[in-house]
């Protein structure tokens, strides 16, 4: 230590400072090369095969000539994906609504909490089971179908709902409850006037994230819609969707197949990111409120 | 508000409502406390249901179906050790690389890197989290694993010297190439946890550090990670979590068979990845799919205890309380010696 002003740092010291700073900037580099990598191929490999006949025809199954392309993928993934989130949506933000208007710190409200938090760790390989051991073992409205997907979809989507909206929902002021409430409306008109919109965008940022995390899921959909190759708007049947697409045109030993399945992870990933975007301009919008 | 106007002079409390009045109100607030108690049951149902489904693996097998090692599904033996043993491993393998990139990446965009850059390299960390795992499956098949096969032969071959690192030949498709992938895929979930927690360090604690003259570093090993330890181990841990259940990209590159590889880069299975993989075949043989089911059950129990685990360990590092006793003393105390030094 000198004596006055400045004190003055070992050498040493100041080398460690400065290594363990770079080496904490290198870890932040290093995080960022995979997904550099992953963008750079999936736009070099994958923006090839699009084209309007990649976006306007269905695969095919031919061996020789054209695959076909991605439209009864693409289209099956917002149809199964689109009733997941009609299922996990209200379902998801009711239970976030009990726990907040309701359950509060109730010792049933804390179990509900926390079983929440617990189906958020459940791979998805997990819920594509219980469907498969639930629905289609049991042959409930024939075997597989696209709506057993969006169930088990719905069953991962459900925790992300729930959780993005009980912090939402915590956020909006009591004066406001306790306002309504004074001037003698019921409670249900509190929940439904007051809470729901104030909490509105909040809400709509939680539903989307979750909606960006069930597109892109293959394990639940394998054993619940099993894919097709044809198009259909039938719940009823079984449905392509992009993931599966992906995952059985990997193993394919057609090179234009395997070029089909990068235009369609670029499509799946370009999806997958717009409802991210999305998301995040709605949570900004929620900030500013 | 139109309430003012239904309320009459004097007012009326609402137990003075008309029991038909009411009637909203307890719908609402008993449906809601049904959904929430819906979802319980649905979970007790399915993990009952999965349970009865692979009873008959369990039966046949019993602790042999993890402990055992011989899976083979033309003789209709299922003893999964294998499958195990590659769950433990990726997974393994995935925290090792992970852990430290991420928990770095944390440290450097909460405590280092200049505000105005913080946002925006944030939202790149989470946007991995935005990859579907069939896309990192696709990369991987294509473009990672064949790229990395001549680095894994040089590294083989030189450090042939190490136990399960070195001295085999490396396949293709490995143990090593799915941890690498399962790093990438929870680095964001760890890095998010991590910020998190490194958020709620007091600022006292921080500012007290570089007053006694710690460099930044200093301030960091001082101050942050001690406090911030348990936050930071439980979102490992959910990684961790994450890294046990992820199948799609696993099953694409791990080789798919069903043997306990010598080194990391051996071929190998996972539990998720038999699952994914098998499904098909066996649903013509009711063993076969219960010893799926089987699989998916530890599957289940083992994300479960990892889970509860790793929640109690984060609830422990954000929870809002006093310093513990110690924490910043010692923080303190050292960084106070470390500047002499």
């Amino acid at each position: 230590m000198s004596a006055i002003g400045m004190p003055t740092v070992s050498a040493r010291r100041r080398r460690t400072d400065v290594i363990m700073r770079g080496t904490l900037c290198a870890a932040a580099v290093i995080a960022l090369i995979p997904l550099v990598f992953v963008v750079y191929y999936l736009i070099k490999k994958g923006i090839g095969s699009w084209s309007g006949q990649f976006f306007t025809s269905d695969p095919n199954g031919n061996f020789l000539g054209y695959p076909g392309g991605v439209r009864s993928a693409l289209l099956g993934t917002l149809e199964i994906v689109a009733l997941a989130t009609l299922i996990a949506v209200p379902v998801g933000i009711g239970v976030a609504l009990y726990l907040t208007e309701y359950g509060k710190n109730s010792l049933f409200a804390n179990v509900v909490r926390y079983f929440v938090d617990v189906m958020t760790g459940v791979p998805s390989i997990v819920f594509g089971l219980f469907i498969y051991i639930v629905l289609v073992l049991a042959h409930v409205g024939g075997g597989f179908t696209a709506w057993k997907g969006s169930i088990a979809l719905s069953l991962l989507m459900l925790p992300v709902v729930t959780r993005a909206a009980e912090v939402v929902l915590l956020l909006v002021p009591d004066h406001l409850r306790e306002a309504a409430l004074a001037l003698g409306s019921p409670r249900w008109r509190v929940v439904t006037r007051v809470v729901l919109p104030t909490a509105g965008p909040g809400l709509v940022t939680g539903s989307l994230l979750a909606v960006a995390r069930g597109m892109g899921e293959t394990a639940p959909l394998l054993f619940t819609t099993a894919g097709a190759f044809g198009l259909t708007f039938n719940l009823g049947a079984q449905m392509n969707a992009l993931p599966l697409q992906i995952f059985n045109d990997i193993t394919s030993p057609r090179q234009a197949v395997i070029d089909r399945a990068w235009g369609a992870a670029l499509t799946l990933v370009v999806l997958v990111l717009i409802f991210n975007l999305i998301a995040r301009a709605f949570s900004r919008k929620s900030r500013m409120t | 508000l139109e309430a003012s106007a239904t309320t009459p002079r004097g007012g009326r409390s609402v137990l003075e409502r008309s029991p038909l009045a009411r009637l909203p109100d307890q719908v609402l607030q008993w449906g809601l406390t049904g959904l929430a108690g819906l979802i319980l049951i649905l979970l007790a149902y399915f993990f009952v249901r999965l349970i009865g489904e692979s009873g008959d693996t369990f039966n046949r097998f019993g602790l042999g179906f993890v402990f055992g090692n011989d899976w083979d599904p033309s003789r209709n033996i299922y003893r999964g050790a294998a499958l195990v043993v590659g769950t433990l491993v990726t997974s393994g393998i995935a925290l090792v690389i992970g852990v430290p990139v991420a928990v770095g990446t944390a440290l450097f965009l909460n405590e280092v890197c200049p505000r105005r850059a913080r946002a925006p390299l944030a939202l790149l960390v989470d946007l991995l989290a935005a990859v579907p795992s069939v896309v990192y499956g696709l990369w991987g098949v294509f473009v990672l694993a064949p790229k990395l096969l001549p680095v894994e032969k040089w590294f083989a071959s030189t450090f042939s010297f190490i136990p399960w690192l070195g001295g085999g030949t490396p396949t293709l498709y490995n143990y090593f190439i799915a941890g690498l992938i399962l790093a990438i895929m929870i680095l964001p979930i760890i890095s998010a946890i991590a910020r998190e927690v490194i958020a709620t360090v007091p600022s006292e604690h921080k500012e007290a550090a570089l007053a006694l003259g710690a460099t930044r570093w200093e301030m960091i090993r001082m101050a942050v990670l001690p406090y911030s330890r348990s936050g930071i181990t439980g979102g490992a841990m959910l990684g961790l979590g994450r890294a046990i259940g992820e199948t799609i990209a696993v099953v694409l590159v791990i080789g798919n068979a069903p043997t306990i590889g010598h080194h990391i880069f051996s071929q190998g299975y996972t539990l998720a990845a038999v699952i994914a993989n098998e499904f098909g075949e066996a649903a013509n043989t009711p063993i076969h799919s219960s010893a799926l089911f089987a699989a998916g059950l530890v599957l289940f129990v083992l994300t479960l205890v990892v889970n509860i685990v790793a929640r109690w360990f984060v609830s422990r590092g954000t929870r809002s309380r006093p310093p513990r006793r110690g924490t910043g003393g010692t923080g303190i105390t050292v960084a106070a010696a470390g500047s002499e030094r």
